[in-house]
């Protein structure tokens, strides 16, 4: 039980220190250039106080409990004695045989993306922002899918070995076809949503995956092939947050088409 | 006595998926019994504490700040403190980053095999310093570049869209070991408690200043802060 008090304290440490230039640089600015007192100065505290409290309770009880859990099947999953039951690992791999890494990778990513919170706060500002059209559990839910399959098709990558860049450069030619015809309020918060789903919950687990892939399977090497499933993370979450824009478009003009059919 | 448990519910509710991914697979693919399953529940239920408490915090603390500061500078109205602010808030946060210092610490390794860079311990620090500041750099620009593209009201896609050339031309060129390092990058250096702030500073711009839109012009920092470490980070370890 001590162990864990002290494993407590020093990841509130941690993210204390992560905060202070956050705080030098607010309070600071906020003193010297505006020189007007924060409103709601106590509240402000208080809010400060819980999202330092709320991640540390958050990170150790991912330490404690669910990465090492991750972590462990991260590894069974791509061991070769899993992957090849019985049989011998064969001279020319069959990218068919990691069909569970890649279930356990869509899976995975889907799940960690739900429980991220930076994701939940952008959520939470864009329901604010766009008076409910788009939804919190929509847009969590869109990002979620793209991670997924996204992460899938990483896997797929490192098993069959084929360069990085081809994928991600594909990736963005499809976001750049994509981007003319997606509703335009939409297109800055899809951009974002690439770049905050890889935080706290999906980077470590999802490096885990990549790593332990890259390690067993034969003629991989991990500094090349090891890398790289973040950014695919980060990619494909813009392709579906357009997709759901363009998808709740589609269904409010259906929507008003039957409203205008019951008025005439 | 429903209100007060809501929220750790929905934080239950948003654990879930994990759980469930996790049992099946440990359960059905795997059979293999759960490990250690008090000290599990233990955890989930310090998870499902955190994350109710931050979001709390979320909607006291780091919104209103991130748009008081926001409704501060559009009112004073000078757009080079805004700007000062902007880059030291990028530069900042990213420098202390501890997945980008991870990361440093990984490319260094990867240079020193490749022979980039002595395999020194001295070299290797260097390295991995020159990379952070590097990386922080251009958080910083990349913010810098987003306020300005809110107070103008550019759209988004042409600089995105631009800088994603950048990657590709960038990619071509790079030593091929640090492109995954490169990638990978742009996603480390957003941190939980950044991507509130910042979301809420570009919000609070957006609708502070005549003609913009919230919704359209607010969003985007993040994309940004996402792009330019990746460039950053191939330029140096082209030129390094």
């Amino acid at each position: 039980m001590t162990a864990f008090f002290i494993h407590l304290w020093q990841v509130m440490l941690g993210t204390i220190l992560d905060v202070l230039p956050i705080v030098i640089i607010i309070f600071g600015f906020q003193g010297l250039v505006i020189r007007k007192p924060v409103p709601n100065m106590r509240k402000v505290l208080v809010g400060f106080t819980y999202v330092l409290l709320g991640l540390a309770f958050f990170l150790v009880g991912l330490e404690e409990a669910l990465f090492p859990l991750g972590d462990l099947m991260a590894k069974q999953l791509t061991d070769p004695s899993f992957i090849y039951a019985g049989r011998s690992v064969p001279e020319l791999i069959h990218w068919q045989d990691y069909k569970w890494v890649y279930l356990f990778a869509a899976a995975i990513g889907f799940a960690t993306t739900v429980a991220e919170p930076a994701l939940i706060a952008v959520a939470i500002k864009a329901q604010d922002v766009s008076g409910g059209t788009i939804s919190v559990w929509g847009l969590r839910v869109a990002v979620a899918i793209g991670v997924g399959a996204g992460i899938a098709l990483g896997t797929y990558r490192i098993v069959t070995g084929t360069p990085l860049h081809y994928y991600i450069i594909a990736g963005y030619v499809l976001v750049i076809i994509q981007t003319s015809y997606a509703p335009k309020n939409i297109i800055a918060l899809a951009y974002d949503s690439g770049g905050v789903t890889t935080s706290t919950v999906t980077v470590p687990l999802v490096t885990a995956l990549g790593l332990g892939l890259a390690s067993t399977v034969p003629g991989r090497s991990v500094l090349i092939d090891g890398f790289g499933l973040i950014a695919f993370a980060s990619l494909f979450p813009m392709l579906t947050v357009m997709g759901y824009a363009q998808l709740s478009r589609w269904r409010a003009s259906r929507n008003n088409v039957h409203g205008d059919n019951k008025g005439g | 006595m429903y209100q007060v448990f809501r929220p750790f519910i929905d934080s239950l509710r948003d654990l879930l998926p994990i759980i469930v991914v996790i049992g099946f697979f440990q359960l059905f693919v795997l059979q293999q019994p759960i490990p250690d399953l008090g000290n599990l529940l233990v955890g989930v239920f310090m998870v499902v504490i955190g994350l109710t408490l931050f979001i709390r915090g979320l909607e006291m603390g780091l919104f209103p700040l991130g748009e008081n500061m926001a409704y501060a500078f559009a009112r004073k109205g000078s757009a080079l403190w805004l700007f000062a602010f902007a880059f030291a808030l990028g530069f900042g946060t990213t420098i202390a980053e501890p997945a980008l210092i991870a990361v440093a610490a990984k490319a260094a390794e990867i240079a020193a095999n490749a022979a980039f860079i002595d395999k020194s311990e001295e070299a290797m620090d260097s390295y991995a310093f020159g990379l952070r500041l590097t990386v922080a750099l251009s958080v910083g620009v990349a913010i810098v570049v987003g306020v300005m593209r809110i107070i103008r009201g550019w759209p988004i896609q042409y600089l995105i869209i631009g800088g994603y050339l950048g990657v590709v031309v960038m990619t071509m060129f790079a030593p091929k070991e640090i492109i995954g390092i490169a990638y990978d990058s742009g996603g480390v250096t957003t941190s939980t408690i950044t991507v509130p702030l910042v979301t809420a500073l570009g919000v609070g711009l957006a609708s502070s200043i005549k003609g913009r839109n919230p919704m359209t012009d607010g969003f985007g920092l993040i994309a940004f802060a996402s792009l330019t470490p990746m460039i950053f980070v191939m330029g140096y370890g082209m030129l390094i």
